[in-house]
């Protein structure tokens, strides 16, 4: 069998979940990898839980069905925890990656009892420090490419770094930011 | 030489798009078609195309002014979904009949109600009879080819008939997948300059366009436009040899997957059909002969050829990603039935409504339909010849 991730991203519309699962497509695909990174939008508005996916695979990608069975899931907001059903399907080999400020134990309590390995990182106090703005999705893009092991880190830096000059070309001024968020996140997520 | 890139379906199209260098480009935005004249936009804006990109205030004005571009003479496109393509109803109806070459970026979504924004394909099924070509993608990498071609079948002196480039709407619009691109030069050398033979902005040949048409003379009138449809499918088969020849990738009316030697089918159009081959190649590794028709031109339809195709298939599947109300299945189901009665078909087959407004569909749900057909074979009888999948209760 290939080597084949899938990653469901939890969040809410406008913090950035399709946007950071749309740049980790990007960014495996610069190591020669078929990606998929699609959204799954509820009604459009600002707030709403939405769901984004990922494939990443060394062969072909034809499905196009969302993600039931994921490695990986991504909360990016843990008032989620409370609503979704965030750790459905949900593989005990695999991790869950949370956004919060609350230690670990506080936050198992509310994972339906998922046996698996879960991780923490506080994206905000990380985007305040690095951006002086609240942009969670660059923090857990960087803590899901090494929970995940998708690629080393400074491939990873190196590839967000070009993707950031294309992405920011008309405001350069938050690239450094953002690399900054980039590597906080790879020492603290745990 | 091919450029290796990842994009989404949107964006794809866009490129498609700059690389052809259009004339004109009217468009009106709609949710999930919006970035294609978004991205277009930009192109235009820095000048990266001459394309006159002009925002209209509807889809009703977009497509007005696409036809009055291409009967003036220019190469012409608009994009929509959904209730943009309904706003357009009156406009299909007249870009056909007056025999105009233009291609519209259609990005499937359900039409109302329920109000939704998600992925079926009530939208260009509605449109089927509008007289406008139809082609559908799986992919990304489908519907760039896809528009990369849809000027040359269009414009053929032999069709002269207007182009629908359909897409799953968020299930390829939006997701962002590898994909093989042509170098700028290749497409549009590919493309071509357009010259149309008659055009209103030709003083050495005036012309009416649109004119009444009286009882004497209509009906002769539709059948000469059914005459460019009656080209179509060669036209298609031409250009899709040629288009082959310069990107390594082969296209025809439709794609047979693992169906040579198939027992049981299932036809359908669209990006179900990428997670149909992942069922397809599960049940192939446990000995079961299952394979798949995923139609790419839609209208015409290719009806002979694709009866031949299922000629030695016992039971088959028609899915439709649209509602007929016909109280026996839907559009495709209805074609599909036709071409197999008229080729004297023997094998069972029923109709499948499937995700409508974007509901879901899974390798395992397409699993189930090939057990289905099993039972169909084993039990000698179609059993229900309208059901639908992943319906709640």
């Amino acid at each position: 069998m290939s080597n084949h991730t899938e990653i469901r991203w939890h969040g809410r519309g406008g913090q950035g979940a399709k946007t950071a699962a749309l740049l980790l497509a990007d960014v495996a695909f610069q190591t020669g990898k078929y990606v998929q990174g699609f959204p799954e939008y509820g009604p459009e508005r600002m707030g709403a839980p939405i769901t984004a996916y990922n494939r990443i695979s060394d062969t072909v990608i034809r499905a196009h069905s969302n993600i039931y069975d994921p490695q990986y899931v991504v909360v990016v907001d843990e008032s989620l925890l409370e609503t979704v059903d965030v750790t459905s399907g949900l593989k005990e080999d695999g991790a869950i990656l949370i956004n919060t400020d609350r230690p670990k134990e506080e936050i198992i309590p509310h994972l339906k009892g998922y046996r698996g390995s879960v991780y923490t990182i506080d994206a905000k106090k990380i985007s305040m420090a690095a951006l002086g703005k609240y942009f969670p999705n660059t923090p857990l893009l960087a803590a899901i490419v090494k929970v995940a092991q998708i690629m080393e880190k400074d491939t990873f830096l190196r590839e967000m770094r070009a993707s950031f000059h294309h992405k920011f070309a008309n405001k350069p001024e938050v690239i450094e930011g953002n690399m900054k968020a980039l590597e906080m996140a790879f020492e603290e997520v745990h | 030489m091919a450029k290796r890139d990842r994009l989404s379906g949107n964006e794809a199209v866009a490129i498609a798009l700059r690389q052809i260098n259009p004339d004109v480009f009217p468009a009106f935005p709609i949710t999930p078609s919006t970035e294609i004249p978004q991205y277009f936009a930009s192109f235009a804006a820095n000048g990266e195309v001459d394309t006159e990109f002009i925002p209209v205030e509807s889809e009703h004005s977009s497509m007005s002014a696409a036809i009055g571009a291409s009967a003036a003479g220019a190469r012409a496109l608009t994009a929509t979904s959904s209730c943009g393509l309904a706003y357009m109803w009156e406009e299909l109806y007249i870009a056909a009949s007056n025999r105009l070459p233009l291609a519209l970026a259609l990005v499937n979504r359900a039409l109302s109600g329920p109000i939704n924004i998600n992925c079926d394909h009530s939208d260009s099924m509605g449109a089927r009879d509008s007289g406008w070509i139809q082609m559908y993608a799986e992919n990304n990498q489908e519907a760039y080819d896809n528009m990369v071609q849809a000027f040359r079948i269009s414009e053929h002196k032999d069709v002269k008939l207007p182009i629908m480039i359909c897409q799953d709407g968020f299930i390829t619009s939006h997701a962002v997948e590898n994909i093989e691109l042509l170098e700028d030069n290749e497409v549009r050398s590919f493309v071509g300059e357009y010259e149309p033979e008659n055009y209103l902005l030709n003083p050495e040949c005036p012309m009416a366009v649109g004119p009444y048409s009286v009882t004497d003379y209509y009906m002769e009138a539709k059948r000469n436009q059914a005459e460019g449809m009656r080209h179509v499918e060669q036209v298609v088969l031409d250009v899709a040899k040629e288009f082959a020849e310069l990107s390594g990738r082969e296209y025809g009316l439709f794609e047979a997957y693992r169906l040579d030697d198939a027992e049981r089918a299932v036809v359908m159009i669209g990006s179900a059909a990428g997670t149909t081959k992942d069922a397809i190649d599960r049940l192939r590794e446990k000995g079961e002969k299952v394979g798949l028709l995923k139609i790419r031109l839609y209208r015409p339809f290719p009806a002979e050829a694709i009866a031949d195709a299922l000629k030695n298939v016992k039971a088959i599947a028609v899915m439709d990603r649209a509602e007929g109300y016909t109280n026996h299945g839907g559009p495709l189901g209805a074609d599909v039935m036709a071409a197999l009665f008229r080729a004297r078909s023997t094998a069972l087959a029923t109709n499948i409504i499937y995700g409508l407004g974007g509901r879901d569909v899974r390798v395992e749900d397409m699993e189930q339909v090939f057990e289905d057909l099993q039972v169909m074979i084993d039990q000698d009888d179609a059993g229900e010849t309208y059901r639908y999948m992943g319906l709640r209760e």
